[in-house]
């Protein structure tokens, strides 16, 4: 596996480069943290509210920064004080992008370890560039531009809760599920958004682990030691986390920084979902019902129209969304999958009931930032090589998912950089995965019209004809949005509707998001109502995966 | 870019392939453009990043008869244009763009040692811009063009990437700040139209790159030597037509660019009084040249005048290229010809007066172009190239990029052009033994404070660990290119007692062959790999 680790060196060598980059305020967010966790007694860790930034991560996270503030203290202790605010010297700068570069490498091991497992892999033909295609997994993740706008350049540590994570699915994947939900409960106590990807693992190790997988669920296979297992392998957990703060008797004040429910329902920039569409249509009938008279320019708040991206948007016509409906919706959501998971009970419905309910969720939840769509991502990578339409579909949403990212850079050199970035990762996907299923793209009918013969060559490789304009048009968004044709016929439209370029890019994306979401649940449900329909495709049916499980049994 | 013949020679795949190798390359120099630069923050002279915006500041706000000479706006003690017309045009141009964005950036007088984010991006991008628009092309266009219609498509592939993704450049480019990247480019351009026997437009190129850079003489010989033993070679009548036809365009192209500067003599002295200062220094810090590492046993700087020293300088430099021009105009073939500019360039940095320790990039550049005829000394070469030039790096706060910068080179080019793929073992011994000792010595300079009495110990050590290499290294290169005997007493030197390796004689071939049996090596290590 020295390919694994030669990648991810360079990856890691790549990131030293981001250093000088353009940092959020969650830079400073961690630095209080972990200034907070090293000079203060636990008690006071979700108390103290020095800085605006307090800590609202779970403790384990917590832990984490105070692991990492030992080392701190020999680079410069400046950064460790809760006082400092704001403080960025040279060596907490480097301190800080290289503990980032660092931990990533437990991400890197578990993508090593899901490479040694060879799973979900169709039996294409392999085309020219071999390597390339043995390793593609490992490196869409290792190189994984969202990360690198997020962790690298943005600041954040997605980059070690992504490898729990995937450690997590790895070891479920290897049938050792008590390791398999340790990690997941270590994920959940680093950073509670995980909770909405915690339905699978129940549901899948209820089935598989606590029943036996290949008998009938009835009472009698029900295995009672595996269960207690289970759950107290969770508990411990749970108990080394949170018990410290229950002995304070300071749940409460936890739970309190954990789930402030104060925020609105969408982010300041709206992540492409549902909701960004809801705004959407929500700001066009507003203009609608201007101009038409429908509606009184006293009845719409000044904000709503100016500035419009406000943390709080309060909707004009259509009726404001209160967060149980938000909940309802994305629990909804989630049945038909974690059924699916239930009845299918294989590996490869578990990577997809996991990316489903990320989906969902991200779809319908109440305020979910544009990077949770790494969540949905990620584990869409590990597909990549199980069919052409998972294939496609990875296609089609990393490139609206990466796009949908450009808002968080906004610095002149970091445009630059975030635009070559995305450009690289989509034309290497496309090349890579076109030359994975080469040996299918030839179609039957051969155009012979001027018209169709060059619209055919915009076609791109495994999308159909509306789905590459589908994503084109990102490339004309990007265009308009960069305000260059706008300046060149002189219009003021962005200096007048600032947030316009990010109203369009979330709505825009939103959609694609939408239509890949529709389309991973068709591809779900086929696989038991409608086995049939999948001749055309290369991917492994029912029976391989059944197979699959029986020689791992064997082993 | 491509023509309709060759639209067909490549795969659908190629362009693709071209397009993400230029991304790469361009995503790299953009994050380096993020790191610091020449003198910043270091008042009152800053650094070559200062003197380029200086230079905007002048050209774009004075007239050209000003440009050089000393006056009342134009302080030449502060970064005064040392640079040929070419620079001071191009400045000029970027100076007027600069007005038209962020006139504070070039306001006359008052925008001295301006450090501001804007700033930066906007001369950043500069050289990014023609990055994008002369170097990254020339240098397609010149892998694409000048190799054999059969040539394997991975193999253009791999040399172009190692070309872009040669460190040196970048490093001083859009780390240290210099624009480089035009003259070099317009340089491989010029070689690209020999290639093709359009002399004229070589010569033409040539002179460009010439006149945006004086340092481009350096390579003035093989082209002068290549163009005249071409002359000879087509007869006497044909012969002097070609050579008054070259001679008519270089004047020519030299009269049009000097045309500000032509009105009389003394501006016209002005300029190039400019352009060879012979009072300045033997040589600049330290340098990885033969002055400089002798200088322990000898300082030639403290015992001659530096008059008598650019004599001396001029002297042993025209003795020691005589070999490499003599052999390039007996026989003017491409094969000599490349390998005559880098050693006439190379002997040109080891002995002449007043180098820098970027001018290896003079020689590392043609070196480039070689990449898939001679892999393994190339990436050997080129690596020891951005090693002497750490220590200027270092001081421009450069060390992190540069580690990464050469890791990454290093490792891809292994992968790529697979260097050590049917070498001799000692050969590949002694490379990673020297590049180890390479490594060692930058992390001594790092790590270990250097003694009082010697501050810049390992900046010495460096630059004559350095030299000591280039001057192997001019010895191959004058092997090569003398080929025949003296080749093989090389390869027969180089194999010694460890049994021969069976892909020698194909180095007696012509580079045809050799582009052949690249792709044949390359063929099998793919499928040996595919066996793993």
């Amino acid at each position: 596996m020295a390919a694994v680790s030669t990648l991810a060196t360079v990856s890691a060598l790549l990131k030293l480069m981001f250093i000088p980059t353009y940092r959020s305020t969650d830079f400073e967010v961690h630095r209080n943290w972990l200034a907070i966790t090293h000079s203060l007694p636990i008690s006071k860790w979700y108390v103290e509210k020095t800085s605006e930034w307090t800590l609202d991560y779970p403790p384990l996270f917590a832990w984490f920064e105070w692991l990492m503030s030992q080392v701190a203290c020999y680079v410069d202790p400046g950064m460790l004080l809760v006082s400092n605010l704001n403080y960025a010297s040279n060596a907490t700068v480097i301190f800080q992008r290289v503990s980032v570069i660092l931990t990533d490498f437990v991400f890197y091991y578990a993508i090593n370890e899901f490479q040694k497992l060879q799973l979900f892999e169709a039996n294409t033909k392999y085309g020219k560039s071999y390597n390339a295609i043995t390793y593609l997994i490992p490196i869409l993740l290792i190189f994984n531009i969202g990360l690198f706008i997020v962790d690298h350049i943005h600041f954040q540590y997605n980059g070690i809760l992504f490898g729990v994570m995937l450690l997590s699915i790895v070891r479920i994947l290897q049938d050792k599920s008590l390791e398999g939900a340790f990690w997941f409960s270590v994920l959940l106590n680093m950073k509670h958004i995980y909770i909405y990807i915690a339905p699978p693992y129940f549901v899948y190790l209820l089935r598989t682990y606590c029943f036996q997988r290949d008998r009938p669920v009835s009472f009698s296979t029900f295995s009672k030691t595996n269960f207690v297992n289970l759950a107290s392998v969770v508990l411990v957990v749970f108990g080394l986390s949170f018990g410290p703060f229950v002995y304070h008797h300071q749940l409460g004040q936890v739970m309190s920084r954990l789930f402030p429910f104060k925020r609105g329902l969408v982010h300041a920039y709206w992540a492409p979902n549902v909701w960004a569409l809801y705004n959407g249509v929500d700001k066009f009938l507003t203009v609608l019902g201007l101009k038409t008279c429908l509606l009184q320019a006293e009845a719409v708040p000044a904000a709503s129209m100016t500035g419009g991206m406000v943390q709080e948007y309060s909707h004009v016509v259509l009726p404001s969304i209160a967060p149980l409906v938000t909940m309802i919706l994305t629990a909804l959501g989630m049945v038909p999958a974690l059924y699916m998971l239930w009845e299918l009970k294989s590996p490869l419905a578990f990577v997809r009931a996991i990316i489903l309910c990320a989906f969902t969720s991200f779809l319908f939840g109440w305020h979910v930032h544009e990077k949770a769509i790494l969540m949905i991502i990620i584990p869409l990578t590990l597909l990549v090589k199980y069919s052409r339409e998972d294939a496609k579909l990875f296609l089609i949403l990393s490139t609206t998912g990466y796009f949908s990212l450009f808002p968080l850079l906004f610095t002149p050199f970091e445009n630059l950089l975030k635009v070559l970035l995305f450009l690289q990762a989509t034309i290497f996907s496309f090349l890579a995965i076109k030359s994975l299923f080469s040996d299918k793209v030839k179609e039957t009918s051969s155009p012979t019209a001027f018209l169709a013969q060059s619209l055919d060559t915009l076609r791109l490789p495994l999308l159909s004809l509306v789905e590459s304009a589908y994503l084109w048009g990102l490339a004309a968004l990007g265009i308009f949005n960069s305000g260059l044709p706008l300046r060149l016929f002189g219009s003021d439209l962005f200096t007048r509707l600032p947030f316009l370029p990010l109203l369009l890019t979330s709505v825009y994306c939103a959609v694609g998001v939408v239509y890949c979401w529709l389309q991973f649940y068709r591809l779900f449900l086929c696989e038991k109502f409608c086995p049939k329909n999948h001749d055309d495709t290369n991917s492994l049916t029912a029976e391989d995966s059944a197979t699959f499980i029986s020689r791992k049994k064997r082993r | 870019m491509a023509s309709k013949s060759t639209s067909s020679r490549f795969s659908p795949e190629f362009y693709p392939q071209l397009l993400l190798i230029v991304l790469v390359a361009m995503s790299f120099r953009v994050s380096l453009s993020m790191w610091g630069h020449s003198g910043e923050g270091k008042p009152p002279m800053h650094g070559d990043f200062e003197a380029q915006r200086h230079w905007m500041e002048i050209t774009s706000n004075l007239p050209a008869k000003q440009w050089y000479v000393h006056g009342p706006k134009n302080d030449l003690q502060y970064w005064g244009l040392d640079y040929p017309p070419l620079t001071a045009y191009h400045m000029m141009a970027a100076g007027m763009i600069a007005k038209k964005v962020n006139p504070d950036l070039v306001e006359l007088g008052t925008s001295h040692g301006i450090e501001k984010p804007d700033v930066k991006f906007f001369m950043r991008a500069s050289v990014l811009v023609m990055d994008i628009l002369l170097f990254l092309p020339a240098a397609i266009a010149y892998f694409i063009f000048s190799r054999p219609q059969k040539t394997d498509e991975s193999i253009i592939l791999n040399s172009i990437m190692v070309f872009t993704a040669y460190p040196g450049i970048m490093l001083i480019d859009n780390g240290h700040f210099q624009y480089n990247n035009v003259s070099l480019g317009l340089m491989v351009l010029a070689t690209l139209a020999l290639s093709f026997t359009y002399d004229l437009l070589a010569a033409i190129l040539f002179c460009m790159s010439l006149n945006y850079k004086q340092m481009e003489l350096y390579h003035a010989l093989p082209f002068f030597g290549y163009l005249l033993g071409r002359c000879i070679k087509s007869g006497v009548f044909r012969g002097i037509y070609k050579l008054a036809s070259l001679g008519m365009i270089v004047i020519a192209t030299f009269a049009i660019i000097w045309s500000p500067f032509l009105s009389s003599v003394e501006s016209a002295k002005a300029v190039i009084q400019r352009l060879f200062p012979f009072n300045r220094g033997l040589y600049e810090d330290k340098v990885a040249n033969f002055w400089c590492s002798v200088s322990p046993l000898i300082k030639f700087k403290d015992i001659i005048a530096p008059q008598d020293m650019a004599k001396i300088c001029m002297l042993v430099t025209s003795i020691c290229t005589l070999p490499s021009f003599i052999d390039l105009l007996r026989k003017p073939t491409m094969k000599k010809f490349h390998y005559a500019s880098i050693n006439i360039s190379l002997i040109f940095f080891l002995f002449s007066f007043h180098v820098h320790e970027k001018s290896i990039l003079i020689a590392a550049i043609p070196v480039c172009l070689v990449v898939d005829k001679d892999p393994l000394a190339v990436v050997w070469f080129l690596l020891i190239s951005v090693f002497s030039m750490v220590p200027l790096l270092m001081k421009d706060g450069l060390l992190i990029p540069t580690t990464v910068a050469v890791s990454i080179f290093w490792m891809s080019s292994d992968y790529f052009v697979r260097p050590t793929l049917n070498q001799p073992a000692q050969v590949v011994y002694t490379m990673q033994v020297s590049l180890l000792g390479g490594v060692c010595l930058v992390l001594a300079t790092r790590f270990i404070p250097a003694p009082q009495r010697f501050p810049d110990l390992f900046q010495l050590l460096i630059a004559i660990y350095s030299c000591a290499h280039f001057f192997i290294f001019a010895f191959y290169f004058h092997l090569k290119q003398l080929g025949g005997i003296y080749e093989q007493v090389l390869w027969k030197f180089l194999e010694g007692s460890k049994g021969t390796v069976s892909q020698k004689k194909s180095f007696d071939a012509s580079s045809v062959n050799v582009d052949k049996n690249l792709a044949t090596n390359r063929a099998s290590s793919r499928s040996l790999r595919q066996r793993r």
